[in-house]
């Protein structure tokens, strides 16, 4: 049987606009049966687009969603490349009417668009249910926010031999949306473990986007990539047995290797041998990545257990505010005066809220909260350094009061303090469980 | 005679996070480094070398085909990446932190 062209247009909310245009050429040029993917849905982005939806009912769904599609769409459905992506967010039926939209705006017939349901769990139903998993005292002592499980392919497969051109979603497991086309391609079943473990892995591939083709990974002298700055992005070849060859668009920058494809293959994975996912349990405790050519890597040998009887779900609660701001110091003596502005804030708002310290230029990743290694680390004669403030409290008021604390000392601080730059956002809170797989059904409607 | 180098030398990382949990692949550059790695990489090592980030728990995955390793650490984000108030709320610079381990050559 003829394989499947997969190609990656996204690999986060707000990734480049410009990247899924070189793919969908790739696609057209190479011929074939293929799908176009987009990975637009972190852990945090969800709930992110759960409160926009509240303050806008219409809203809810990838805001970047037309400017993505809009140099793609035409070609996509002029070649039966069918697009699959998660860029519904909390509100997928308002991304399908966007798309329908676009779809208009471009002066296109209007395509076949379907929604996937089901991983919405934020009703009173959905809450109920959450508290048996995850006990209740989170509910009562918390502001619930929104809830989502992770669902797999196969709606997405259906909806795509129903004739779906494009497939909305809200939350799937990422790989699902790889795995969604290829079901509905080669007619894989549920106990096809092993074609539905290799094309899970293809999926989790290309699911980052430049991940797999240089990015997160360029390390100069060491894993040099040419053009970095034109990174293409993923396309994968998936076969009948599950086994894929990633590549990448013609004509870009990056570079796919062996070590590209073992670090992506690894990214976020627990137990490599357990790698669970709504559809499968992928298995790459025998998996073989070999380079075939430049840019053309081979996975195989990914075998696939038995899914399990549950779905994992995601819950947010409100957790207050996090407020961050930032002065530099410059020239001789700069640590100490940094330290010096510490001390005043931290004397100023002691025992306020928590708190945390950063010497940017010296420290300010490696340590705890605590600060315990940022007290040990030697200065070097640093030409600048730049004090951060990170605080968090549940009421905004006390996040403002950090920024004026901050800012006052430009006159109430030490001596050449400057640059001072303050922001905020709301906290979440997220607590995982697993939901019971029969009482969450996915399905799936065209518009 | 014993000689040390960087496991950045050796080795390349990548850190992939889910709620407060990372895990750090280390995959050999050389096959033949893999056993040195095997030996001198334990999951106590890495547990010490995150010590200032209040690791509760490490685990070591082995995956001797793919020449790499893969390291589960728990609560190292400071309460993840929607709690977190370190810069790096998703820990994702800290395989370069790994990579900065000191590895033992056995001639």
């Amino acid at each position: 049987m003829e394989s499947l062209l997969i190609g990656c247009g996204a690999g986060f909310s707000g990734d480049r606009l410009d990247a899924a245009a070189p793919v969908v050429r790739t696609l057209i040029q190479r011929g074939g049966p293929a799908a176009l993917m987009f990975e637009m849905l972190a852990e945090r982005t969800l709930a992110a687009a759960q409160l926009l939806r509240r303050a806008d009912a219409s809203g809810g769904y990838e805001p970047t969603l037309k400017d993505e599609l809009r140099p793609v769409l035409a070609d996509c459905l002029r070649h039966g490349i069918v697009i699959v992506g998660n860029f519904g967010a909390a509100n997928p039926a308002g991304a399908a009417r966007a798309i329908i939209e676009l779809a208009t705006e471009l002066q296109l017939d209007k395509p076949r668009v379907a929604v996937v349901e089901g991983d919405d769990l934020s009703s009173e139903d959905g809450q109920a249910l959450l508290k048996k998993c995850l006990g209740a005292q989170d509910f009562e002592s918390r502001a619930f926010v929104c809830a989502n499980a992770y669902q797999g392919a196969f709606a997405i497969a259906e909806a795509i031999r129903a004739g779906a051109q494009v497939v909305v979603t809200g939350r799937v497991a990422d790989p699902s949306l790889a795995l969604g086309p290829a079901i509905a391609h080669f007619g894989w079943h549920e106990d096809d473990l092993d074609c539905l473990a290799g094309a899970t892995m293809a999926g989790h591939l290309l699911e980052c986007g430049a991940q797999l083709t240089g990015g997160y990974f360029a390390d100069p002298g060491k894993k040099d990539v040419p053009n970095m700055h034109d990174v293409g992005f993923p396309i994968a070849e998936v076969f009948e047995d599950g086994h894929c060859i990633v590549t990448k668009a013609a004509d870009t920058g990056g570079r796919i290797s062996a070590a590209s494809v073992k670090e992506q293959l690894l990214y976020e994975i627990h137990d490599p041998c357990a790698y669970l996912t709504p559809d499968v349990v992928a298995d790459i405790g025998e998996a073989q990545v070999r380079e075939l050519g430049p840019d053309e890597v081979m996975l195989s040998g990914v075998r696939g257990h038995a899914r399990t009887d549950t779905l994992k779900a995601n819950v947010f609660f409100d957790n207050g505010w996090l407020g961050e701001a930032e002065i530099s110091y410059a020239g001789p003596n700069a640590r100490a005066r940094a330290e010096l502005a510490i001390d005043i804030v931290r004397k100023r708002l002691e025992g306020k809220m928590e708190m945390r310290f950063d010497m940017i230029g010296l420290v300010s990743i490696m340590g705890d909260d605590a600060g315990r290694l940022l007290s040990q680390v030697p200065d070097g004669g640093l030409p600048d350094v730049r004090v951060r403030v990170a605080g968090r409290h549940h009421q905004e008021a006390m996040i403002d009061l950090l920024h004026q604390e901050v800012t006052a000392l430009w006159t109430g601080g030490p001596a050449g303090g400057g640059g001072v730059r303050v922001a905020k956002r709301p906290r979440l809170l997220l607590r995982s469980c697993l939901v019971p797989r029969e009482q969450l059904p996915a399905s799936f409607r065209l518009l | 005679m014993a000689r040390e180098v960087l496991l950045y030398e050796l080795a390349h990382a990548r850190t992939g996070d889910k709620g407060n949990r990372i895990n750090i692949s280390v995959i050999v550059y050389r096959q033949a480094d893999y056993a040195l790695l095997e030996r001198q990489l334990t999951a106590e090592r890495v547990a010490e070398r995150f010590a200032y980030r209040r690791p509760t728990h490490v685990e070591r995955y082995l995956l001797p085909r793919l020449g790499a390793m893969n390291f589960v650490i728990d609560d190292v984000l400071d309460g993840g990446v929607n709690d977190s108030l370190n810069l790096d709320m998703h820990g994702k610079t800290l395989s370069f932190h790994l990579l900065g381990m000191t590895m033992t050559l056995e001639e």
